[in-house]
Protein backbone atom coordinates (compact mmCIF):
# COMPACT_ATOMS: atom_id res chain seq x y z
CA UNK A 1 0.00 0.00 0.00
CA UNK A 2 1.50 3.74 -1.01
CA UNK A 3 0.97 6.38 1.07
CA UNK A 4 -1.51 8.92 -0.70
CA UNK A 5 -0.59 11.82 1.72
CA UNK A 6 2.20 13.24 2.92
CA UNK A 7 3.43 15.84 5.06
CA UNK A 8 7.33 15.50 5.86
CA UNK A 9 8.37 17.86 8.89
CA UNK A 10 5.71 20.73 7.96
CA UNK A 11 6.89 24.03 9.93
CA UNK A 12 4.71 27.23 9.44
CA UNK A 13 5.15 30.08 11.96
CA UNK A 14 3.28 33.31 12.20
CA UNK A 15 5.95 35.72 14.68
CA UNK A 16 6.43 33.43 17.77
CA UNK A 17 3.36 30.91 17.12
CA UNK A 18 4.53 28.02 15.46
CA UNK A 19 1.97 26.72 14.26
CA UNK A 20 3.33 23.65 12.82
CA UNK A 21 6.25 22.55 14.52
CA UNK A 22 7.63 19.86 12.50
CA UNK A 23 4.91 18.36 11.42
CA UNK A 24 4.73 15.03 9.78
CA UNK A 25 1.76 12.32 8.43
CA UNK A 26 1.22 10.25 6.17
CA UNK A 27 -2.25 8.50 4.70
CA UNK A 28 -2.28 5.04 3.11
CA UNK A 29 -4.01 5.01 -0.02
CA UNK A 30 -7.83 4.35 1.01
CA UNK A 31 -7.75 5.34 4.23
CA UNK A 32 -9.09 8.20 6.78
CA UNK A 33 -6.70 10.09 8.93
CA UNK A 34 -8.32 11.82 11.65
CA UNK A 35 -6.47 14.69 13.06
CA UNK A 36 -7.61 15.44 16.38
CA UNK A 37 -6.49 18.68 18.19
CA UNK A 38 -8.33 21.60 19.84
CA UNK A 39 -8.68 25.23 18.37
CA UNK A 40 -5.07 26.22 17.83
CA UNK A 41 -3.54 23.25 17.49
CA UNK A 42 -2.66 23.89 13.70
CA UNK A 43 -4.99 21.56 11.91
CA UNK A 44 -6.41 23.97 9.16
CA UNK A 45 -2.88 25.72 8.52
CA UNK A 46 -1.55 22.08 8.31
CA UNK A 47 -4.72 21.91 5.50
CA UNK A 48 -3.98 24.62 4.23
CA UNK A 49 -0.39 23.53 3.01
CA UNK A 50 -1.40 20.61 1.69
CA UNK A 51 -4.16 21.47 -0.28
CA UNK A 52 -1.45 24.37 -1.86
CA UNK A 53 -3.29 27.32 -0.31
CA UNK A 54 -0.42 27.83 1.87
CA UNK A 55 3.40 27.14 1.55
CA UNK A 56 5.25 26.15 4.29
CA UNK A 57 8.64 27.92 6.34
CA UNK A 58 10.20 24.63 5.60
CA UNK A 59 9.16 20.92 4.84
CA UNK A 60 7.46 19.15 2.04
CA UNK A 61 4.40 17.57 1.02
CA UNK A 62 2.86 15.63 -1.31
CA UNK A 63 -0.56 14.34 -2.71
CA UNK A 64 -0.91 10.77 -4.69
CA UNK A 65 2.88 11.11 -5.67
CA UNK A 66 2.47 14.68 -6.29
CA UNK A 67 5.16 17.24 -4.93
CA UNK A 68 2.44 19.70 -4.11
CA UNK A 69 5.31 22.95 -3.25
CA UNK A 70 6.85 22.48 -6.85
CA UNK A 71 3.88 21.38 -8.58
CA UNK A 72 0.71 23.06 -7.05
CA UNK A 73 -1.50 22.77 -10.62
CA UNK A 74 -0.82 19.19 -10.63
CA UNK A 75 -1.84 18.88 -7.29
CA UNK A 76 -4.97 20.67 -7.25
CA UNK A 77 -6.23 18.54 -10.42
CA UNK A 78 -6.70 15.60 -7.55
CA UNK A 79 -7.72 16.77 -4.62
CA UNK A 80 -11.05 18.10 -3.33
CA UNK A 81 -11.65 20.55 0.01
CA UNK A 82 -13.90 21.46 2.02
CA UNK A 83 -12.28 24.26 4.36
CA UNK A 84 -13.33 25.11 8.00
CA UNK A 85 -16.32 27.04 7.24
CA UNK A 86 -18.71 26.62 4.55
CA UNK A 87 -17.13 28.53 1.07
CA UNK A 88 -20.53 28.48 -0.35
CA UNK A 89 -21.73 31.54 -3.02
CA UNK A 90 -24.91 32.69 -1.21
CA UNK A 91 -26.23 34.63 -4.31
CA UNK A 92 -25.87 31.53 -6.29
CA UNK A 93 -28.30 28.80 -6.33
CA UNK A 94 -27.01 25.29 -4.73
CA UNK A 95 -26.88 24.26 -8.49
CA UNK A 96 -25.00 27.53 -9.43
CA UNK A 97 -22.69 27.02 -6.81
CA UNK A 98 -21.85 23.15 -8.33
CA UNK A 99 -21.82 24.10 -11.99
CA UNK A 100 -19.55 26.62 -11.31
CA UNK A 101 -17.32 24.60 -9.70
CA UNK A 102 -17.37 21.58 -12.22
CA UNK A 103 -16.90 24.53 -15.14
CA UNK A 104 -13.54 25.45 -13.23
CA UNK A 105 -12.57 21.92 -12.78
CA UNK A 106 -12.83 21.41 -16.87
CA UNK A 107 -15.41 19.01 -16.67
CA UNK A 108 -17.11 20.73 -19.23
CA UNK A 109 -20.97 21.92 -19.61
CA UNK A 110 -23.22 19.22 -19.31
CA UNK A 111 -20.94 17.15 -17.35
CA UNK A 112 -20.32 20.09 -14.38
CA UNK A 113 -24.45 20.02 -15.22
CA UNK A 114 -24.92 16.60 -14.51
CA UNK A 115 -22.62 16.25 -11.68
CA UNK A 116 -24.51 19.21 -10.26
CA UNK A 117 -27.51 17.60 -10.28
CA UNK A 118 -26.55 14.06 -8.91
CA UNK A 119 -24.60 16.02 -5.83
CA UNK A 120 -27.75 17.38 -5.24
CA UNK A 121 -29.60 14.30 -5.36
CA UNK A 122 -27.05 12.67 -2.99
CA UNK A 123 -26.61 15.01 -0.81
CA UNK A 124 -30.60 15.62 -0.28
CA UNK A 125 -30.28 18.83 -1.46
CA UNK A 126 -32.25 18.53 -4.74
CA UNK A 127 -35.89 20.70 -2.97
CA UNK A 128 -33.30 23.55 -2.26
CA UNK A 129 -31.38 23.44 -5.32
CA UNK A 130 -33.03 26.37 -7.29
CA UNK A 131 -32.92 28.53 -4.17
CA UNK A 132 -30.16 31.10 -3.07
CA UNK A 133 -28.11 29.01 -0.52
CA UNK A 134 -28.64 32.28 1.11
CA UNK A 135 -31.64 30.98 2.25
CA UNK A 136 -30.37 27.87 3.40
CA UNK A 137 -29.86 25.94 6.70
CA UNK A 138 -26.38 25.59 8.02
CA UNK A 139 -26.99 22.04 8.17
CA UNK A 140 -27.09 22.68 4.17
CA UNK A 141 -24.83 24.61 3.65
CA UNK A 142 -22.28 22.44 5.17
CA UNK A 143 -23.52 19.86 2.69
CA UNK A 144 -23.61 22.18 -0.44
CA UNK A 145 -19.74 23.04 0.24
CA UNK A 146 -18.80 19.01 1.06
CA UNK A 147 -20.19 18.40 -2.48
CA UNK A 148 -18.43 20.74 -3.70
CA UNK A 149 -15.26 19.21 -2.67
CA UNK A 150 -16.60 15.78 -4.82
CA UNK A 151 -17.58 17.30 -8.12
CA UNK A 152 -14.26 16.35 -9.45
CA UNK A 153 -14.51 12.93 -7.68
CA UNK A 154 -11.37 13.68 -6.85
CA UNK A 155 -9.22 10.83 -5.04
CA UNK A 156 -7.73 12.25 -2.35
CA UNK A 157 -10.02 14.50 -0.22
CA UNK A 158 -9.66 17.46 2.73
CA UNK A 159 -11.87 18.26 5.35
CA UNK A 160 -11.67 20.98 7.42
CA UNK A 161 -13.72 20.62 10.96
CA UNK A 162 -16.94 19.27 8.66
CA UNK A 163 -19.68 18.74 11.18
CA UNK A 164 -18.28 21.81 14.01
CA UNK A 165 -20.98 23.76 14.60
CA UNK A 166 -23.93 21.68 13.35
CA UNK A 167 -26.98 20.50 15.27
CA UNK A 168 -26.48 16.89 16.50
CA UNK A 169 -29.22 15.74 13.35
CA UNK A 170 -27.13 17.85 10.92
CA UNK A 171 -23.85 15.96 12.33
CA UNK A 172 -25.03 12.07 12.27
CA UNK A 173 -26.21 12.85 8.82
CA UNK A 174 -22.96 14.48 7.58
CA UNK A 175 -21.20 11.17 9.03
CA UNK A 176 -23.24 9.06 7.04
CA UNK A 177 -22.22 10.79 4.04
CA UNK A 178 -18.76 10.76 4.73
CA UNK A 179 -18.79 7.30 5.65
CA UNK A 180 -20.25 6.30 2.27
CA UNK A 181 -17.42 8.27 0.50
CA UNK A 182 -14.93 6.52 2.25
CA UNK A 183 -16.44 3.31 1.23
CA UNK A 184 -15.48 4.13 -2.07
CA UNK A 185 -12.22 4.33 -1.88
CA UNK A 186 -11.32 7.93 -1.07
CA UNK A 187 -8.41 8.96 0.76
CA UNK A 188 -9.74 10.95 3.49
CA UNK A 189 -7.44 13.39 5.33
CA UNK A 190 -10.50 15.04 8.11
CA UNK A 191 -9.87 17.20 10.66
CA UNK A 192 -11.45 17.39 13.76
CA UNK A 193 -12.22 18.77 17.71
CA UNK A 194 -14.48 15.47 18.81
CA UNK A 195 -13.01 12.68 19.56
CA UNK A 196 -16.51 11.06 18.98
CA UNK A 197 -16.06 11.82 14.68
CA UNK A 198 -12.35 11.30 14.82
CA UNK A 199 -13.95 7.17 16.13
CA UNK A 200 -16.58 6.97 13.68
CA UNK A 201 -14.88 8.08 11.09
CA UNK A 202 -11.01 7.69 10.73
CA UNK A 203 -9.32 4.62 10.94
CA UNK A 204 -6.58 6.18 12.51
CA UNK A 205 -6.19 8.62 14.53
CA UNK A 206 -3.25 11.60 15.08
CA UNK A 207 -3.46 13.82 18.24
CA UNK A 208 -1.96 17.29 17.60
CA UNK A 209 -1.17 20.01 19.96
CA UNK A 210 0.82 23.31 19.22
CA UNK A 211 1.54 21.96 15.82
CA UNK A 212 3.00 18.81 16.33
CA UNK A 213 1.57 15.15 17.07
CA UNK A 214 1.58 13.64 20.38
CA UNK A 215 0.17 10.48 19.97
CA UNK A 216 -1.27 8.11 16.50
CA UNK A 217 -2.83 5.57 16.66
CA UNK A 218 -6.78 3.72 16.14
CA UNK A 219 -9.45 4.93 18.07
CA UNK A 220 -8.87 1.72 20.10
CA UNK A 221 -5.47 2.00 20.81
CA UNK A 222 -6.18 5.35 21.95
CA UNK A 223 -8.82 4.87 24.11
CA UNK A 224 -6.72 2.46 25.98
CA UNK A 225 -3.89 5.31 26.60
CA UNK A 226 -6.40 7.27 28.06
CA UNK A 227 -8.70 4.58 29.33
CA UNK A 228 -12.17 3.87 27.75
CA UNK A 229 -15.05 5.50 29.46
CA UNK A 230 -15.53 7.84 32.95
CA UNK A 231 -17.22 6.99 35.58
CA UNK A 232 -18.36 10.40 36.84
CA UNK A 233 -20.01 10.30 40.77
CA UNK A 234 -21.33 13.57 42.39
CA UNK A 235 -21.12 13.13 45.83
CA UNK A 236 -23.97 14.93 48.19
CA UNK A 237 -21.58 15.82 50.88
CA UNK A 238 -17.91 17.36 50.34
CA UNK A 239 -16.65 15.01 53.60
CA UNK A 240 -17.82 11.62 51.62
CA UNK A 241 -15.25 12.49 49.06
CA UNK A 242 -12.40 10.57 50.69
CA UNK A 243 -14.16 7.73 51.37
CA UNK A 244 -16.02 7.25 47.89
CA UNK A 245 -12.53 7.61 46.37
CA UNK A 246 -11.22 4.56 48.86
CA UNK A 247 -14.39 2.64 48.20
CA UNK A 248 -14.49 2.60 44.34
CA UNK A 249 -10.36 3.17 43.05
CA UNK A 250 -9.62 -0.31 42.16
CA UNK A 251 -12.47 -0.18 39.66
CA UNK A 252 -10.74 2.23 37.45
CA UNK A 253 -8.02 1.54 35.04
CA UNK A 254 -6.25 4.79 36.06
CA UNK A 255 -6.24 7.15 38.90
CA UNK A 256 -9.24 8.88 39.21
CA UNK A 257 -9.61 12.58 38.86
CA UNK A 258 -11.04 14.68 41.67
CA UNK A 259 -12.43 18.18 41.73
CA UNK A 260 -14.50 19.73 44.49
CA UNK A 261 -17.69 17.02 44.90
CA UNK A 262 -16.93 15.41 41.55
CA UNK A 263 -15.36 12.31 41.21
CA UNK A 264 -14.14 11.07 37.46
CA UNK A 265 -12.56 7.25 37.13
CA UNK A 266 -11.55 6.10 33.61
CA UNK A 267 -13.33 2.70 33.80
CA UNK A 268 -12.71 -0.11 31.40
CA UNK A 269 -16.25 -1.76 31.12
CA UNK A 270 -18.33 0.72 31.96
CA UNK A 271 -21.40 -0.77 33.21
CA UNK A 272 -20.18 -3.49 35.48
CA UNK A 273 -17.91 -0.53 37.36
CA UNK A 274 -20.80 1.36 37.41
CA UNK A 275 -22.94 -1.43 38.96
CA UNK A 276 -20.42 -2.39 41.34
CA UNK A 277 -19.41 0.71 42.36
CA UNK A 278 -23.10 1.30 43.28
CA UNK A 279 -23.39 -1.50 45.35
CA UNK A 280 -20.43 -0.75 47.08
CA UNK A 281 -21.48 2.80 48.10
CA UNK A 282 -24.88 1.63 49.07
CA UNK A 283 -23.46 -1.17 51.13
CA UNK A 284 -21.68 2.02 53.27
CA UNK A 285 -24.74 4.42 53.23
CA UNK A 286 -23.00 7.07 51.15
CA UNK A 287 -25.54 9.45 49.10
CA UNK A 288 -24.99 11.21 46.08
CA UNK A 289 -26.25 13.33 43.94
CA UNK A 290 -25.87 12.14 40.91
CA UNK A 291 -23.43 9.19 39.39
CA UNK A 292 -23.22 8.10 35.46
CA UNK A 293 -21.13 7.04 32.94
CA UNK A 294 -19.87 9.10 30.05
CA UNK A 295 -17.46 9.02 26.96
CA UNK A 296 -14.23 10.46 26.96
CA UNK A 297 -13.61 13.55 25.64
CA UNK A 298 -11.14 15.31 23.85
CA UNK A 299 -10.31 16.93 27.48
CA UNK A 300 -9.56 13.95 28.53
CA UNK A 301 -7.36 12.35 25.66
CA UNK A 302 -4.99 15.59 26.25
CA UNK A 303 -5.05 15.62 29.96
CA UNK A 304 -4.38 12.47 30.21
CA UNK A 305 -1.48 12.56 26.61
CA UNK A 306 0.04 15.94 27.82
CA UNK A 307 -0.93 16.40 31.69
CA UNK A 308 -2.45 19.64 30.67
CA UNK A 309 -6.23 20.98 29.66
CA UNK A 310 -6.31 21.64 26.08
CA UNK A 311 -5.40 25.35 25.78
CA UNK A 312 -8.56 27.34 24.54
CA UNK A 313 -12.17 25.50 25.47
CA UNK A 314 -14.01 24.27 22.41
CA UNK A 315 -17.70 24.05 22.43
CA UNK A 316 -18.56 20.62 23.04
CA UNK A 317 -21.19 18.51 19.96
CA UNK A 318 -24.21 19.14 22.61
CA UNK A 319 -23.45 22.87 22.31
CA UNK A 320 -24.29 23.12 17.95
CA UNK A 321 -25.34 26.27 16.48
CA UNK A 322 -27.14 26.15 13.44
CA UNK B 1 -2.67 26.50 -18.41
CA UNK B 2 -3.98 27.67 -21.93
CA UNK B 3 -5.09 31.11 -23.22
CA UNK B 4 -8.23 29.29 -23.86
CA UNK B 5 -8.69 27.83 -20.41
CA UNK B 6 -8.20 31.11 -18.75
CA UNK B 7 -10.63 32.78 -20.90
CA UNK B 8 -13.19 29.84 -20.36
CA UNK B 9 -12.43 29.90 -16.21
CA UNK B 10 -12.55 34.17 -16.60
CA UNK B 11 -16.19 33.76 -18.54
CA UNK B 12 -17.42 31.11 -15.26
CA UNK B 13 -16.67 33.36 -12.63
CA UNK B 14 -17.73 36.64 -14.55
CA UNK B 15 -20.83 35.03 -14.91
CA UNK B 16 -21.08 33.98 -11.10
CA UNK B 17 -21.00 37.64 -10.24
CA UNK B 18 -23.20 38.27 -13.04
CA UNK B 19 -26.10 36.29 -11.49
CA UNK B 20 -25.06 37.90 -8.13
CA UNK B 21 -25.34 41.72 -9.50
CA UNK B 22 -28.97 40.16 -10.62
CA UNK B 23 -30.12 38.61 -7.24
CA UNK B 24 -28.35 41.85 -5.38
CA UNK B 25 -29.41 44.53 -7.89
CA UNK B 26 -29.03 47.41 -5.39
CA UNK B 27 -25.44 47.20 -6.02
CA UNK B 28 -25.92 48.32 -9.21
CA UNK B 29 -29.09 51.27 -8.84
CA UNK B 30 -27.23 52.62 -6.15
CA UNK B 31 -24.11 52.86 -8.44
CA UNK B 32 -25.80 54.29 -11.31
CA UNK B 33 -28.19 57.40 -8.55
CA UNK B 34 -24.69 58.36 -7.61
CA UNK B 35 -23.63 59.97 -11.04
CA UNK B 36 -27.15 61.14 -11.51
CA UNK B 37 -26.36 63.17 -8.12
CA UNK B 38 -23.40 64.45 -9.48
CA UNK B 39 -24.03 65.56 -12.82
CA UNK B 40 -27.46 67.71 -11.45
CA UNK B 41 -24.99 69.03 -8.37
CA UNK B 42 -22.04 70.25 -10.71
CA UNK B 43 -24.53 71.71 -13.72
CA UNK B 44 -26.61 73.48 -11.26
CA UNK B 45 -24.26 74.18 -8.50
CA UNK B 46 -21.65 74.79 -10.01
CA UNK B 47 -22.82 76.85 -12.71
CA UNK B 48 -20.50 79.85 -12.29
CA UNK B 49 -17.62 78.00 -12.70
CA UNK B 50 -15.61 80.30 -15.89
CA UNK B 51 -14.83 77.77 -18.61
CA UNK B 52 -14.66 80.17 -21.61
CA UNK B 53 -16.30 79.02 -24.64
CA UNK B 54 -17.72 76.38 -23.85
CA UNK B 55 -20.96 75.80 -21.45
CA UNK B 56 -19.94 74.46 -18.18
CA UNK B 57 -22.78 71.41 -18.54
CA UNK B 58 -20.53 70.52 -22.03
CA UNK B 59 -16.96 71.01 -19.86
CA UNK B 60 -18.03 68.87 -17.09
CA UNK B 61 -19.20 65.89 -18.08
CA UNK B 62 -16.39 64.53 -19.57
CA UNK B 63 -14.76 65.01 -16.09
CA UNK B 64 -18.35 63.43 -13.99
CA UNK B 65 -17.79 60.30 -17.00
CA UNK B 66 -14.24 59.55 -15.86
CA UNK B 67 -14.75 60.16 -12.38
CA UNK B 68 -17.52 58.38 -11.88
CA UNK B 69 -16.05 55.06 -13.63
CA UNK B 70 -13.11 55.74 -11.17
CA UNK B 71 -14.61 55.83 -8.09
CA UNK B 72 -16.94 52.79 -9.37
CA UNK B 73 -13.73 51.16 -9.92
CA UNK B 74 -13.53 50.47 -5.85
CA UNK B 75 -16.25 47.77 -5.80
CA UNK B 76 -14.16 45.53 -7.85
CA UNK B 77 -12.08 45.20 -4.59
CA UNK B 78 -14.91 45.64 -2.32
CA UNK B 79 -16.18 42.68 -4.09
CA UNK B 80 -12.81 40.51 -3.95
CA UNK B 81 -12.51 41.92 -0.81
CA UNK B 82 -15.55 40.08 0.29
CA UNK B 83 -14.78 36.73 -1.61
CA UNK B 84 -11.72 36.67 0.40
CA UNK B 85 -13.85 36.67 4.05
CA UNK B 86 -16.32 34.32 2.64
CA UNK B 87 -13.70 31.89 2.38
CA UNK B 88 -14.78 31.80 -1.60
CA UNK B 89 -11.53 32.87 -2.71
CA UNK B 90 -9.90 29.97 -1.16
CA UNK B 91 -11.80 27.81 -2.58
CA UNK B 92 -11.09 28.90 -6.45
CA UNK B 93 -7.51 28.82 -5.25
CA UNK B 94 -7.27 25.27 -4.40
CA UNK B 95 -9.10 24.19 -7.71
CA UNK B 96 -7.16 23.44 -10.85
CA UNK B 97 -7.86 27.30 -12.93
CA UNK B 98 -6.51 29.40 -14.12
CA UNK B 99 -4.61 32.02 -11.42
CA UNK B 100 -5.50 35.38 -13.56
CA UNK B 101 -8.98 33.99 -13.96
CA UNK B 102 -10.46 34.89 -11.16
CA UNK B 103 -9.22 38.73 -11.42
CA UNK B 104 -10.44 38.74 -15.01
CA UNK B 105 -13.83 37.40 -13.88
CA UNK B 106 -14.43 40.26 -11.78
CA UNK B 107 -12.87 43.03 -13.52
CA UNK B 108 -14.94 42.03 -16.96
CA UNK B 109 -18.51 41.25 -14.64
CA UNK B 110 -17.63 44.92 -12.88
CA UNK B 111 -18.02 46.45 -16.62
CA UNK B 112 -21.42 45.46 -16.83
CA UNK B 113 -22.05 47.75 -13.77
CA UNK B 114 -19.48 50.41 -15.60
CA UNK B 115 -21.53 50.17 -18.48
CA UNK B 116 -25.16 50.83 -16.79
CA UNK B 117 -23.18 53.99 -15.43
CA UNK B 118 -22.05 55.06 -18.77
CA UNK B 119 -25.75 54.61 -19.94
CA UNK B 120 -27.50 56.52 -17.32
CA UNK B 121 -25.42 59.50 -17.25
CA UNK B 122 -25.47 59.83 -21.12
CA UNK B 123 -29.51 59.88 -20.57
CA UNK B 124 -29.08 62.14 -18.08
CA UNK B 125 -26.23 64.40 -19.35
CA UNK B 126 -28.20 65.15 -22.58
CA UNK B 127 -31.51 65.91 -20.25
CA UNK B 128 -29.04 68.97 -18.61
CA UNK B 129 -28.06 70.20 -21.84
CA UNK B 130 -24.73 68.39 -22.85
CA UNK B 131 -24.77 67.53 -26.52
CA UNK B 132 -21.61 66.47 -28.31
CA UNK B 133 -20.20 67.99 -31.41
CA UNK B 134 -18.16 65.24 -33.32
CA UNK B 135 -18.34 62.69 -35.39
CA UNK B 136 -20.53 59.50 -34.55
CA UNK B 137 -17.33 57.14 -34.90
CA UNK B 138 -15.71 59.55 -32.49
CA UNK B 139 -18.11 60.03 -30.17
CA UNK B 140 -18.41 56.26 -29.79
CA UNK B 141 -14.41 55.73 -29.19
CA UNK B 142 -15.33 58.11 -26.40
CA UNK B 143 -17.57 56.42 -24.65
CA UNK B 144 -15.46 53.15 -25.38
CA UNK B 145 -12.59 55.19 -24.09
CA UNK B 146 -14.32 55.64 -20.85
CA UNK B 147 -15.34 52.01 -20.32
CA UNK B 148 -11.18 50.76 -20.95
CA UNK B 149 -10.86 53.29 -18.10
CA UNK B 150 -13.40 51.97 -15.84
CA UNK B 151 -11.72 48.52 -17.03
CA UNK B 152 -7.91 48.98 -16.29
CA UNK B 153 -9.07 51.39 -12.39
CA UNK B 154 -10.57 47.97 -11.95
CA UNK B 155 -7.07 46.07 -11.55
CA UNK B 156 -5.98 48.96 -9.07
CA UNK B 157 -8.79 48.35 -7.01
CA UNK B 158 -8.48 44.88 -7.18
CA UNK B 159 -4.86 44.93 -5.85
CA UNK B 160 -6.02 46.98 -3.03
CA UNK B 161 -8.92 44.26 -2.43
CA UNK B 162 -6.51 41.35 -2.92
CA UNK B 163 -4.24 43.49 -0.25
CA UNK B 164 -6.07 44.82 2.67
CA UNK B 165 -7.22 42.71 5.51
CA UNK B 166 -11.05 43.35 5.70
CA UNK B 167 -13.95 44.59 3.48
CA UNK B 168 -14.27 47.73 5.89
CA UNK B 169 -10.61 48.86 4.62
CA UNK B 170 -10.89 47.58 1.28
CA UNK B 171 -13.73 50.08 1.47
CA UNK B 172 -11.88 53.39 2.50
CA UNK B 173 -8.68 51.87 1.12
CA UNK B 174 -10.59 51.84 -1.81
CA UNK B 175 -11.30 55.25 -2.31
CA UNK B 176 -9.12 58.17 -0.61
CA UNK B 177 -6.19 58.09 -3.00
CA UNK B 178 -9.11 58.94 -5.81
CA UNK B 179 -9.93 62.28 -4.09
CA UNK B 180 -6.24 63.95 -4.95
CA UNK B 181 -6.30 62.43 -8.28
CA UNK B 182 -9.55 63.81 -9.02
CA UNK B 183 -9.63 67.47 -7.54
CA UNK B 184 -5.95 67.58 -9.06
CA UNK B 185 -6.93 67.78 -12.46
CA UNK B 186 -8.81 69.53 -15.37
CA UNK B 187 -11.89 67.01 -14.20
CA UNK B 188 -14.13 69.90 -13.03
CA UNK B 189 -12.33 73.27 -13.73
CA UNK B 190 -10.57 74.63 -16.39
CA UNK B 191 -6.59 73.62 -15.45
CA UNK B 192 -5.12 77.05 -15.85
CA UNK B 193 -7.31 78.77 -13.54
CA UNK B 194 -5.34 76.36 -10.77
CA UNK B 195 -2.73 78.01 -8.80
CA UNK B 196 0.37 77.79 -10.54
CA UNK B 197 1.87 74.74 -7.58
CA UNK B 198 -1.00 73.11 -8.09
CA UNK B 199 -1.33 73.39 -12.11
CA UNK B 200 2.05 71.95 -12.38
CA UNK B 201 1.34 68.91 -10.99
CA UNK B 202 -2.32 68.22 -12.58
CA UNK B 203 -0.81 68.76 -15.84
CA UNK B 204 0.49 65.14 -15.34
CA UNK B 205 -2.11 63.94 -13.79
CA UNK B 206 -3.26 61.08 -15.85
CA UNK B 207 -6.62 61.79 -15.19
CA UNK B 208 -6.34 65.05 -16.77
CA UNK B 209 -4.79 63.45 -20.01
CA UNK B 210 -8.21 61.35 -19.81
CA UNK B 211 -10.39 63.43 -19.61
CA UNK B 212 -9.01 65.98 -21.89
CA UNK B 213 -9.30 62.88 -24.21
CA UNK B 214 -12.92 61.92 -23.84
CA UNK B 215 -13.30 65.62 -23.94
CA UNK B 216 -11.67 65.77 -27.70
CA UNK B 217 -13.47 63.02 -28.70
CA UNK B 218 -16.87 63.85 -27.83
CA UNK B 219 -15.87 67.63 -29.09
CA UNK B 220 -16.29 69.35 -25.65
CA UNK B 221 -13.06 71.38 -26.26
CA UNK B 222 -12.66 75.39 -26.03
CA UNK B 223 -11.14 77.88 -28.19
CA UNK B 224 -11.03 79.90 -25.34
CA UNK B 225 -9.25 76.81 -22.61
CA UNK B 226 -5.70 76.12 -24.48
CA UNK B 227 -4.50 72.81 -23.52
CA UNK B 228 -1.42 73.38 -21.21
CA UNK B 229 1.98 73.39 -23.33
CA UNK B 230 2.99 69.61 -22.02
CA UNK B 231 2.95 66.38 -24.17
CA UNK B 232 0.76 64.59 -22.67
CA UNK B 233 -2.04 66.92 -22.63
CA UNK B 234 -1.00 67.98 -26.24
CA UNK B 235 -1.93 64.24 -27.72
CA UNK B 236 -4.18 63.60 -24.58
CA UNK B 237 -5.99 60.20 -27.08
CA UNK B 238 -2.38 58.75 -27.21
CA UNK B 239 -1.78 59.69 -23.69
CA UNK B 240 -4.77 57.76 -22.01
CA UNK B 241 -3.56 54.85 -24.03
CA UNK B 242 0.09 54.93 -22.90
CA UNK B 243 -1.13 55.95 -19.48
CA UNK B 244 -3.91 52.90 -19.21
CA UNK B 245 -1.09 50.58 -20.49
CA UNK B 246 1.43 51.25 -18.15
CA UNK B 247 -1.32 50.92 -15.09
CA UNK B 248 -2.13 47.36 -16.82
CA UNK B 249 1.20 46.36 -16.61
CA UNK B 250 1.68 47.30 -13.34
CA UNK B 251 -1.22 46.45 -11.92
CA UNK B 252 -2.52 42.88 -13.56
CA UNK B 253 1.08 40.91 -12.30
CA UNK B 254 0.49 43.14 -8.85
CA UNK B 255 -2.82 41.55 -8.60
CA UNK B 256 -2.01 38.01 -9.62
CA UNK B 257 0.87 38.24 -7.24
CA UNK B 258 -1.28 38.93 -4.42
CA UNK B 259 -4.29 36.55 -5.08
CA UNK B 260 -1.74 33.67 -5.02
CA UNK B 261 -1.45 34.51 -0.97
CA UNK B 262 -4.35 35.42 -0.79
CA UNK B 263 -5.66 33.96 2.54
CA UNK B 264 -9.23 34.46 4.52
CA UNK B 265 -7.78 34.93 7.74
N1 LIG C 1 -2.69 33.89 9.27
C1 LIG C 1 -2.34 33.73 10.56
N2 LIG C 1 -1.73 34.75 11.21
C2 LIG C 1 -1.34 34.61 12.49
N3 LIG C 1 -1.50 33.49 13.21
C3 LIG C 1 -2.09 32.44 12.63
C4 LIG C 1 -2.54 32.51 11.28
N4 LIG C 1 -3.07 31.31 10.95
C5 LIG C 1 -2.98 30.55 12.06
N5 LIG C 1 -2.39 31.22 13.07
C6 LIG C 1 -2.09 30.68 14.42
O1 LIG C 1 -1.55 29.40 14.25
C7 LIG C 1 -2.05 28.50 15.22
C8 LIG C 1 -2.71 27.33 14.54
O2 LIG C 1 -3.89 27.75 13.92
P1 LIG C 1 -4.87 26.78 13.13
O3 LIG C 1 -4.07 25.98 12.17
O4 LIG C 1 -5.96 27.59 12.57
O5 LIG C 1 -5.41 25.85 14.28
P2 LIG C 1 -6.69 24.91 14.29
O6 LIG C 1 -7.22 24.79 12.90
O7 LIG C 1 -6.19 23.61 14.83
O8 LIG C 1 -7.67 25.54 15.21
C9 LIG C 1 -2.98 29.32 16.09
O9 LIG C 1 -2.28 29.74 17.23
C10 LIG C 1 -3.35 30.48 15.22
O10 LIG C 1 -3.65 31.59 16.00
MG1 LIG D 1 -9.05 25.18 12.21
Amino acid sequence: MTDTIVAHELVKTYGDVRALDSLSLSVPEGTVLGLLGPNGAGKTTALRVLTTLLRPDSGSAAVAGIDVLADPDRAREVIGVSGQNAAVDEYLTGFENLDMIGRLYHLGRSKSRDRAHALLEQFQLSEAADRPAKTWSGGMRRRLDLAGALVAEPPVLFLDEPTTGLDPRSRTDLWEVIGGLVQRGTTLLLTTQYLEEAERLADDIMVIDRGTAIAQGTADELKAKVGGERLEIIARDEDDVATIVSTVSNLGSDKPDVGGRRICLPVVTGPTALMEALRRLDDKGIELNDVGLRRPTLDDVFLSLTGHAAEESEPTPTEAVT
Amino acid sequence: MTLAMTASDGWTVARRNIFRMARNPEVVIWSTIQPIMFIVLFVYVFDSIPTPGISYEEYVMAGIFAQTVMFNSALTGVGLAEDIQKGIIDRFRALPMARSAVLIGRTTSDLVNGLAQLAVMVVVGLAVGWRTSSSPLEVLAGLGLILLIAYVFSWISAAVGLSVKSVEVANSAGFVWMFPVTFVSNVFVDINQLTPAVRNIAIWNPMSAFVAAIRELFGNTSEEIPQPDVWPLQNPVLASFLWLALILAIFVPLSVRQYKKASSR
